[in-house]
């Protein structure tokens, strides 16, 4: 059975790109930190990606800081610009800043998971300096918000901005325009384990979480892995060059097509969303049976956010979009950056069979159905 | 698969067979809530152990989340019954629901064409179809838990243990396919009550049935005081403090009052009934037209008693040839030989 890996916002695929830097990195032994001709290899690597990295994103090469993933780079950016701040989130960021902040004003979103700028500018009128975290781009709906609007608010208020574009980057033009931003390199088909918070020249100086020894300039010990900055540096430049967002778009638009005729809702499709993330709800067919019918036919797809356990919660995204019960019956589609027709033909093939096998079923509210 | 040795050998077994095996591992509750610790993950080791067996043997696997399920359908209703003066069997309520009713609806939803459990039971296909009998293993035998278990249910399950001969060859399978749970101590009797006693989840869910009362005798002289008929099962001696003993006679539990909150004794060996009224009775066979005559189980760990089982509108009485002390709530099961022919859940005396 031929797999079809349709869950790109978990992880994409590594680019050949990125795998042919970490090969050729991982030939060089050294430490930046050293003074000697093997440390200098090493920091001339590691500064190649951080100047391709900060270029692609907007940022100054000097205010970008790896870590080792994105949710350490939304966790220090809470924790250092957080500080001394009320903290306002919206309702569907992820974990990573919903639990960095977990005493957040909450910022609603509408039915389509853009954020209220009406009730922003409302919370941020009235009160004490906030930090205000909103994500790029949803990992679930894919729903893009409007972050040149909500800077431009935060700027008016004196709030702090921080732009978590974890899912954004590498799959749309992604710019600077807050205090901080986070980006993540498995999530543009380089290698996990690295991410970067990008700091605007004003925030430059910023505590750390881990001190160390005080590399990347006192703002994140450890020694960085020189190997995986350099195949997240090539991935994001190939993620900017390839222009696959059409062709991604069109194939997405065909997953839809072929879902809506089975009798499927797709949420949130009216906002401007990712090109590849589709969020699918079948009514009255629980989540976690769709995504493993679909595994059984070997396509990879995933629904609400999975617990180390593998038990899937229903999504607090879709919740806060107000999809109610249609929130336990989505999956999610995303398309990594290698998706083919022939992925989209096999899952319209598994769905439909899904959905006639399943729609009619007990499954779908077992209390109805209550075995005497 | 629960990540015990038991249906880890099933699926162990049904996969060296050459059969497509699907593991699917049901999340009943949360392991962190259950043992009280802030913080703990969700998922207990079990649901690991099950993961890392189904990784062995290269089968896909999966967790259901069954945690609302369960709790209104077996942890709920085994409130309720010690709050209505009842004995529950949260096993049997269990295996009826999220077990066999709701697993086999995966089954099905996912185009499975059966489905395999643990379970220390016979599947025998007879001239009427599937049959459910006790299992080779007279002390390993599931069977009186699994009374409410549909002939429909029955005909997409398989039972690969029934066979067994003891635990010690199911072990010794698992030994033998390298799964690392061949040593894993059998499980505890009541699976979300993890820590503490069942007395605590009865509290919090019906204080009332663990609220003080009097003890009385049958005729309502009070004799003493208990502190919650949750504690308290028909045919109890333990417990009753200066009550356990009236005119030189040991006394025992003869019934449990909810609205009253009384517990009410008897002298131990007096007491006993030959009439039992069963209510949601399953059969397992054609009903009978007319009364039936069979061996009948009213606890999991008891010999048969003979009886004549009538169908009833509610669901069946049974006539006891020798009388007996059943105890309410508890499943009331029907035997011929080895088969099970159905069973039901005694009612109390007065409903």
């Amino acid at each position: 059975m031929m797999p079809h890996y349709l869950d790109a916002n978990a992880t994409e695929p590594l680019r050949p790109e990125a795998m042919a830097a970490m090969l050729d990195a991982m030939a060089t032994t050294g430490n930046p930190s050293s003074i000697h001709r093997a440390g200098r290899d090493a920091r001339r690597i590691m500064e190649d990606a951080r100047e391709s990295l900060a270029r692609g994103f907007g940022g100054d090469p000097a205010d970008l800081v790896f870590t080792s993933g994105g949710t350490e780079a939304d966790a220090l950016a809470v924790h250092a610009l957080g500080t001394n701040r009320r903290i306002v989130v919206g309702a569907t960021e992820h974990d990573a800043i919903r639990s960095a902040a977990p005493n957040a004003a909450i910022l609603p979103v509408d039915r389509n998971g853009v954020v209220d700028i009406d009730r922003l500018a409302a919370i941020l009128a009235d009160g004490p300096p906030a930090l205000v975290c909103v994500m790029l781009a949803n990992n679930e709906a894919g729903t893009i918000q409007p972050i040149p609007a909500i800077a431009a608010l935060c700027r008016r208020f004196g709030a702090l901005l921080h732009v978590d574009a974890v899912q954004a980057a590498g799959r749309m033009p992604v710019t600077l325009v807050s205090d901080s931003m986070a980006i993540s390199s498995h999530k543009l088909g380089g290698p996990a384990g690295v991410g970067a918070l990008l700091l605007s020249a004003e925030h430059s100086h910023i505590t750390p979480l881990i001190r160390g020894g005080g590399q990347e300039r006192g703002r994140r010990g450890g020694t960085p892995p020189v190997a995986i900055i350099a195949g997240f540096a090539a991935a994001a430049r190939i993620a900017a060059a390839d222009g696959a967002r059409d062709r991604l778009g069109a194939l997405r638009d065909s997953i839809e097509r072929a879902a809506l005729a089975q009798g499927a809702i797709v949420c949130g499709a009216g906002a401007p969303r990712l090109a590849n993330t589709t969020c699918i709800a079948l009514p009255n067919v629980r989540a976690d049976a769709q995504v493993i019918a679909l595994d059984i036919d070997g396509i990879s797809v995933s629904a609400g956010s999975a617990c180390s356990s593998g038990k899937v919660a229903a999504s607090h995204v879709l919740q806060a979009m107000g999809l109610g019960t249609l929130a336990g019956q989505a999956i999610r589609v995303s398309l990594p950056w290698n998706a083919t027709t022939a992925d989209v033909e096999a899952f319209a093939d598994s769905y439909a069979r899904m959905a006639g096998r399943m729609r009619p079923s007990g499954m779908t509210n077992p209390m109805a159905d209550r075995a005497a | 698969m629960s990540g015990g040795v038991d249906s880890s050998v099933v699926a162990g077994l049904l996969h060296e067979a050459g059969h497509e095996v699907i593991g699917v591992t049901l999340q009943l509750y949360d392991h962190g809530v259950a043992v009280g610790r802030k913080g703990a993950c969700c998922a207990g080791q079990d649901i690991h152990d099950a993961r890392r067996v189904a990784d062995r043997l290269g089968i896909a696997h999966y967790v259901i989340d069954a945690e609302d399920r369960f709790r209104q359908s077996v942890i709920a209703n085994f409130a309720d019954s010690y709050a209505a003066g009842e004995t529950p069997v949260p096993c049997v309520r269990c295996n009826q629901s999220v077990k066999f009713h709701d697993l086999t609806v995966l089954a099905r939803d996912l185009g499975a064409e059966r489905l395999a459990t643990g379970h220390y039971v016979r599947r025998i296909d007879g001239p009427n179809g599937a049959e459910l009998h006790r299992a080779i293993d007279a002390e390993r035998d599931q069977s009186w838990f699994l009374f409410a278990t549909t002939r429909s249910q029955l005909d997409g399950c398989l039972f690969p243990l029934g066979a067994m001969p003891d635990k010690r060859a199911v072990r010794g399978v698992a030994e033998r396919l390298g799964l690392m749970v061949a040593d894993k101590p059998d499980s505890q009797d009541i699976c979300f009550v993890p820590s503490g006693t069942y007395i605590d989840t009865v509290a919090k869910l019906r204080p009332d049935a663990v609220a003080a009362g009097d003890i009385v005798t049958a005729d309502g002289t009070v004799v003493g005081q208990h502190d919650g008929i949750a504690r308290f099962t028909v045919g109890q001696g333990k417990r009753l403090g200066q009550a356990a003993m009236l005119s030189g006679q040991r006394q025992m539990v003869v019934a449990t009052e909810p609205g009253t909150r009384r517990v009410v004794i008897g002298p131990r060996g007096a007491a006993g009934t030959d009439r039992v009224s069963l209510r949601e009775v399953n059969w397992l066979i054609d009903p009978p037209t007319t009364s039936l005559r069979c061996r009948v189980k009213l606890r999991a760990r008891e010999e048969p008693h003979w009886a004549d089982v009538t169908p009833t509108p509610e669901g069946a009485a049974v006539h006891l040839d020798m009388p007996a002390l059943p105890a309410p709530g508890q499943a009331c099961v029907f035997y011929d030989g080895d088969r099970v022919l159905g069973g039901g859940f005694i009612q109390r005396p007065d409903a």
